[in-house]
């Protein structure tokens, strides 16, 4: 953080310059704005110019992100050139999260039906109401709680691997990739590779494997419990490698002499881990697991092409819920109400995790 | 690492006499880590040596090849028109393949690349320069990026389809790589930026001094320093688009689907026949294995950055 915004150099740009930018800004505002508001009027059918879509707003947009950058640098000089690195990342987000986001407010007010001709019409509260009375969305939400949850087993799991991993071990480098390659896997692939024909009911080696430990009837998909812990063990397969990783390399970023020091003082395997090695890794772990609970909330893939959500929503998350919803009924702004319910839930539930944890971190630096 | 480590762990065998203990010990260390690796690999090689299976191998459960029943069969690549009896003939269900493969490859390729052009030097503006913009500070723009980390697909997914619908952008590769850059963004800057704080800031002084622009310094001093983040960043997300499912599945239908989507209408198809769709999986899933194994130590990297410190 060496370098700070040179306000100073300001001045030696000339006021003609900066006349120019602030008429560059001014001209290609003015003309976005004309440009939305044209298509909005036409649009609305208060003339009929007929313009297939709306693809001259975004051009506009284009255009005035661009001389937004130009007329920083013209404007303000080197403080420009700075601000240069970061707009185009900005602008790009904004104009791809925070409109559609805004946008799915909108939506999400109003009944439309993509496949009928009738339009959006707007409903007031309805969506809220009946997303309100949908039992599968509150089973939908039950369950994430489930998998939610099962993030601390697939960390201890994990935390294992990885102290394996660590140990001192020949061909150290095969594990790696071989424990690596399932986060590599699309989870569509994995969802025929091991839910669809692995654990096949008929003819799948896991089924005979089964039946053979005297299971009569395995199978893996049709009673709620066991259909959850099968999507359990395949969303593990596929997710362990990331918290592995994570795990070993916390565990290697240990200094050596800490877990030397523990063999010294004679403390066994067990009471050196949980004394030693397992209080130093707190950092590392609260980060694996927050960021592992991050990505499961988004948990869909897998459900959609294995279960479809069931048997009976039993396994259903609410990304799969939704994308049923719209897959079925194609109803736009039902599921929109449901994506921005959920949105809203999963911010208030990380904020509280996050508290949670930054509470418990300075509880455990201050012993 | 591995070296200093190996060292030390020889150091530790050669000054501890051998016992039962340690021998027990070893011997369940990699009965473990041989069950793990066992599991992570066989779907794999289920998956690929079932694409050579005829139906009684599939129906007998055969498992290991050339043995007995399992001599192998070009089955499951003839239906895609890549058995080398098929490769020279007009197939169009490969010509449908190799379009979803190509589209893939575009997709990701694409959206990484936009993802790493763009979110490179805002990394390094949010790792160097004290921005201002009203009340937001560095920590918030970072911030800001950061938490389109938890905004899940769904929310997007539907404003999206409406959006691109009225932009003309449905079914179409432009607005695939628009969506997927958004997804990798974050991971982009969170990785380079990580990256761009290990180069000492003397190098950039010196360039500074000889008469470099700050953007000169950074494509010419700064850049080439930083490759192996940039590579680690652009190769995760390069995994992570081709991948994709949901977004894929909801705004494209016949030009622009991806492999992904192509699996996942197979699956689902009542009837479809196992070494077809093994094969099908086999090509889904082959550049992430080749990926996998050669490029391992920068998915690692990519994956680590700034997580551990």
């Amino acid at each position: 953080m060496s370098h700070t915004v040179a306000m100073g150099q300001a001045g030696l740009i000339p006021e003609s310059r900066k006349s120019a930018g602030r008429l560059l800004i001014v001209l290609t505002s003015l003309l976005l704005a004309a440009t939305v508001i044209f298509q909005i009027l036409d649009a609305s059918g208060v003339f009929t110019f007929g313009l297939p879509d709306w693809r001259p707003s975004l051009y506009a947009y284009i255009v005035w992100a661009i001389s937004i950058g130009i007329s920083q640098v013209m404007m303000r000089g080197e403080a420009g050139h700075k601000a240069l690195f970061l707009l185009p990342a900005l602008l790009f987000t904004v104009a791809m999260v925070i409109f559609p986001t805004v946008f799915g407010f909108y939506i999400a007010f109003s009944e439309w039906n993509l496949s009928s001709f009738d339009g959006q019409k707007f409903n007031g509260l309805d969506n809220l109401r009946t997303l309100y009375n949908d039992s599968y969305f509150w089973n939908a939400l039950r369950n994430m709680t489930f998998y939610v949850a099962s993030v601390l087993l697939q960390y201890a799991l994990a935390f294992g691997l990885a102290l394996l991993l660590n140990a001192d071990i020949r061909a150290r480098k095969f594990f790696r990739v071989a424990f690596l390659l399932p986060f590599m896997l699309s989870p569509v692939a994995v969802s025929w590779m091991i839910g669809k024909s692995l654990m096949e009911f008929r003819f799948g080696p896991i089924a005979a494997f089964a039946r053979h430990l005297g299971w009569d009837n395995p199978a893996f998909f049709t009673t709620p419990w066991i259909a959850r812990f099968s999507i359990l063990a395949l969303d593990a397969w596929v997710w362990l490698p990331f918290m592995i990783i994570l795990i070993l390399a916390g565990l290697q970023a240990m200094p050596k002499d800490i877990q030397e020091a523990a063999k010294v003082d004679g403390a066994a395997g067990w009471t050196s881990f949980w004394h030693i090695t397992f209080p130093l890794m707190l950092p590392v772990s609260v980060t694996t697991i927050v960021l592992r609970i991050i990505f499961q909330l988004k948990l869909a893939d897998i459900v959609i092409n294995t279960t479809s959500g069931g048997p009976g929503g039993a396994t259903d998350t609410v990304s799969s819920f939704i994308f049923r919803e719209y897959r079925d009924r194609s109803n736009v702004g039902y599921g929109t109400m449901a994506a921005e319910v959920y949105l809203i839930i999963i911010i208030i539930f990380i904020t509280i995790l996050l508290n949670l944890v930054g509470r418990f971190m300075r509880r455990e630096a201050a012993q | 690492m591995t070296t200093a480590s190996e060292a030390y762990a020889a150091r530790r065998r050669a000054s501890q006499p051998w016992n039962w203990n340690r021998a027990t010990a070893k011997v369940l260390i990699y009965a473990a880590l041989l069950t793990w690796a066992f599991i992570c690999l066989f779907p794999i090689y289920w998956t690929i040596s079932t694409s050579f299976k005829t139906a009684v191998n599939v129906t007998q459960g055969d498992i290991i090849p050339f043995i007995g029943r399992f001599q192998g069969d070009w089955k499951g690549w003839r239906s895609l028109g890549l058995s080398p009896d098929t490769i020279f003939q007009v197939s169009t269900v490969r010509d449908e393949f190799l379009l979803r493969f190509g589209n893939s490859v575009m997709a990701s390729v694409g959206a990484s690349l936009l993802a790493v052009i763009i979110g490179a030097p805002a990394a390094y503006g949010l790792a160097r320069f004290n921005y201002k913009f009203g009340p937001w500070r560095n920590k918030d723009i970072s911030f800001f990026f950061l938490s389109q980390l938890l905004l899940p697909p769904v929310v997007l997914a539907m404003p999206f389809l409406v959006l691109y619908k009225e932009l003309a952008l449905l079914d179409n590769l432009i607005g695939l790589i628009l969506v997927y850059t958004l997804m990798v963004l974050p991971i982009v800057i969170w990785i380079t930026r990580d990256q761009f704080e290990t180069i000492p800031i003397e190098l950039e002084q010196a360039a500074l001094v000889d008469g470099c622009t700050i953007w000169g310094a950074f494509i010419r001093i700064v850049l080439p320093l930083a490759l192996p983040g940039l590579v680690a960043a652009f190769i995760l997300s390069v995994v992570l688009c081709w991948n994709e499912y949901f977004f894929a599945a909801l705004l494209t239908s016949t030009n622009a689907k991806t492999v992904p989507v192509m699996v996942a209408s197979q699956t689902g198809s009542q009837g479809i026949s196992w070494w077809t769709m093994a094969a099908l999986s086999t090509g889904a899933i082959a550049p992430l294995i080749v990926i996998g194994v050669f490029l391992e130590r920068y998915i690692v990297k990519g994956l680590t950055a700034g997580a551990v410190k």
